[in-house]
């Protein structure tokens, strides 16, 4: 029962991340209908930058640690947005009319150079930083297993909830919303009606890249280590998430997360944590075996 | 009639510049956190350094790199302007490629010959040749039958494993092996095609991809079977017709049989030529489906899947069998992949893996045998070149795979021709 309920908090924070960077895919998958491979690098370079900042904040004393994870999350989510604008415009604007798998092969590249980029600049070492939050709540002792739920989970969990809430408003309310929304329906018929789906697009990137970029920050300061190559398995696990849930749809993005933190947390807890990635994509496959537009996903009705 | 002549001479200095600038901006700000500042491992603990000239140089490289571009692009565009009011409306089919086809097999029959001195070149080509038989398994599946797969490499490493486990515990040979390890792979396809093939393109992607996961993390996990990571060694490598390539020792060999010297790079150039033969089988193959009903009809779904359905056509068995045939493929590259290396791990078989592979087929043209070759070669040489700064290949290699995509987003052999035409008198 403790470590039933302990799991059940670890998934849920781990589901947190990939709901975070889930939800930049299925933005990116909505508007313009393609794999954004680079995601999952994104979110590394956030990371790493997330490092960075954290260091310089510590070496010029900047100690309150709510303070310094706001001045981070300002500063990584700034620039995280350029780099996101930046790939979209180099690597995918130019080829906006092309076949379906041009822009994914280039996505491909992007994601290659990202994570060579970074190893070249920032070293290949992995880069720890001192834990800032440490501790937690201990929430019941049950048959000598102590449930804990960290201050930095509560952190995850809360923020994702926050930006889940904030971001629905903005695809559901705002004009920005509707802007994009028409974007992801008809893009020639939307810049008829004096939209710049150009500007939207690039939006949308650089608010993907923002969510990627509080992700980033998330996973800094809740494991403490982070390294060129994390981008790779986050953003296969997000993208799955995204497919799992229905791309496209947000609350379908945040719920494949859960569920695969969900999945990945128990089944390395009671069955065998070597096999974990192979339960998240079979569990993948039989979904999509059943509903082949994933949890939420609306069917698409294909018309000549 | 004035108002119709188009301008060619561009956005002016001004204009180049600002543009310029813009670029520097925004490069000065992608490098702030990459280039300027980066954190340095002090005894055990974090510390901050920065580079300032790097981001400068790196600004000031940007500013002009992006300067002589655009106005190198401009010259082109003019020129290409020019070259397109001279064409006739109506391209004729391009009979150099034919040729260019003929010249590259040519080259590469005489390759080891010409080259036998030099183990490396050999090797490399052998190389090339087998991203060469990959890609054109793969071209089955994405540029004939139009379905995205990111799991090749899954059924390349059914291929390498059937090999090296069937000799190594068996005893079985490498030509006993290749019609077991192909059928293999092709079961393997179809397994993982029946439950998935309705899917649309995108969620096919990711299933692929989590299979070609799946199918490394067991080969990872499952020692007992596989040997996990540390792979399976010592796999035997082939014999030319049950001689040996071995220094004269008991029984005969290869060398002791035709009477010549014993040289190890007998065995390269063995391998090369067995390659380039699976390959050319492959495309033999590949050329006569194309021209059969089932090859017809991969082209048909690719270009409309929902009027094949409403012809009555089964989509789902014309894209299984695009699927099994592409494993097949990728199962016979495998076998000899593993009977070459001798040796095989986990760690041949990693997504990136698989997406080279797509990468070659996409930058090649889709659908385009030649295009294969092509990409093939410049994706497997680009490293191989990059070897002596050797840090910054990868990078060169992303780089080149967005570079060559933008430049052509067609792939480098953009003509897919179809391969059923009306009557020559219907064409427009």
């Amino acid at each position: 029962m403790g470590q039933f309920i302990q799991q059940l908090i670890n998934g849920l924070t781990l589901g947190a991340v990939y709901g975070l960077i889930a939800l930049g895919y299925t933005m990116v998958y909505g508007i313009i209908g393609m794999i954004n491979f680079a995601h999952g690098d994104i979110y590394m370079v956030a990371a790493i930058i997330a490092v960075t900042v954290l260091t310089l904040l510590g070496a010029l004393g900047i100690s309150a640690v709510p303070l310094a994870i706001l001045i981070t999350l300002a500063v990584v989510i700034f620039f995280t947005a350029i780099y996101g604008w930046s790939v979209e415009r180099v690597a995918y604007r130019p080829l906006r009319k092309a076949s379906r798998l041009a822009p994914l092969i280039s996505a491909i590249g992007m994601s290659i150079f990202l994570q060579n980029m970074v190893q070249l600049t920032q070293g290949a070492r992995v880069k720890p930083i001192h834990a800032m939050m440490p501790g937690g709540f201990e929430l019941f002792t049950h048959d000598g297993f102590s449930v804990h739920l960290a201050y930095t989970q509560i952190m995850i969990i809360s923020v994702t909830i926050i930006l889940l809430a904030v971001f629905s408003y903005l695809i559901t309310r705002t004009s920005f919303g509707r802007q994009q929304r028409a974007c992801e329906q008809d893009q020639t018929m939307t810049a008829l009606l004096g939209i710049n789906v150009d500007r939207t697009i690039s939006y949308t990137f650089m608010l993907g890249a923002a969510l990627a970029a509080v992700a980033g920050v998330m996973v800094t300061v809740y494991y403490g280590v982070v390294d060129f190559s994390i981008g790779f398995v986050a953003g296969i696990k997000a993208f799955t998430a995204a497919v799992l849930g229905g791309i496209g749809s947000l609350p379908g993005a945040m719920l494949g997360g859960l569920i695969i933190g969900m999945i990945e947390s128990f089944w390395s807890a009671y069955l065998s944590p070597e096999y974990k990635d192979v339960a998240t994509f079979g569990i993948l496959i039989l979904v999509l075996m059943f509903r082949p537009s994933g949890l939420l996903g609306r069917p698409e009705v294909e018309k000549v | 009639m004035t108002a119709f002549i188009p301008d060619h001479s561009g956005p002016g200095m001004t204009a180049r510049l600002k543009d310029a600038t813009g670029v520097a901006v925004v490069s000065l700000f992608l490098g702030i956190p990459m280039i300027a500042l980066h954190t340095v491992d002090v005894g055990g603990v974090l510390a901050v350094a920065t580079r300032w000239p790097w981001l400068i140089a790196f600004a000031v490289t940007m500013f002009t790199g992006r300067l002589v571009l655009q106005f190198a692009l401009d010259h082109l565009k003019i020129n290409k302007a020019r070259r397109e009011r001279a064409r006739p409306a109506v391209r004729a089919t391009r009979p150099w490629l034919k040729w260019t086809g003929y010249a590259v097999l040519g080259f590469s029959i005489v390759l080891p010959i010409m080259c036998s001195g030099n183990r490396y070149v050999v090797d490399t080509a052998t190389t090339v040749m087998i991203y060469v038989m990959l890609g054109w398994g793969l071209n089955v599946v994405v540029g004939l039958a139009g379905l995205l797969d990111l799991g090749y490499v899954a059924f390349y490493a059914v291929g390498a494993y059937t090999y090296g486990l069937l000799s190594t515990h068996f005893g079985w040979g490498f030509w006993e092996t290749l019609p077991v390890a192909g059928a293999l792979a092709a079961g393997f396809g179809i397994l993982l095609g029946w439950p998935t093939l309705r899917l649309r393109g995108d969620y096919l992607a990711i299933v692929t991809l989590g299979f070609g996961e799946i199918v490394r993390l067991i080969l990872v996990n499952w020692t007992d079977f596989s040997g996990g990571p540390n792979g399976i060694g010592s796999i035997p490598r082939p014999t030319f017709f049950g001689l040996p390539f071995a220094p004269a020792g008991d029984g005969p060999t290869f060398a002791s049989f035709f009477g010549i010297e014993y040289a190890p790079e007998h065995r390269v150039i063995f391998l090369y030529y067995v390659i380039l033969v699976l390959a050319l089988l492959t495309n033999l193959f590949i050329a006569r489906l194309r021209k059969l009903p089932v090859g017809i009809a991969w082209e048909a779904v690719r270009e409309d899947e929902v009027a094949c359905k409403a012809l009555g056509m089964n989509v789902t068995n014309i894209k299984l069998s695009a699927f099994a045939i592409g494993a097949m493929l990728g199962g016979f590259a495998g076998v000899f992949f593993a009977a070459r290396q001798g040796f095989i791990s986990p760690e041949s078989f990693v997504f990136s893996e698989s997406a080279t592979i797509l990468a070659i087929v996409v930058l090649g043209g889709m659908g385009s045998q030649l295009g294969v070759v092509v990409a093939a070669i410049l994706l497997v040489l680009l490293p191989e070149l990059g070897r002596d700064f050797s840090e910054y290949r990868m990078l060169m290699f992303g780089a080149a795979m967005i570079l060559i995509m933008v430049w052509r987003p067609g792939g480098l052999i953009a003509s897919r021709a179809p391969t059923v035409r009306l009557h020559k008198e219907a064409q427009p």
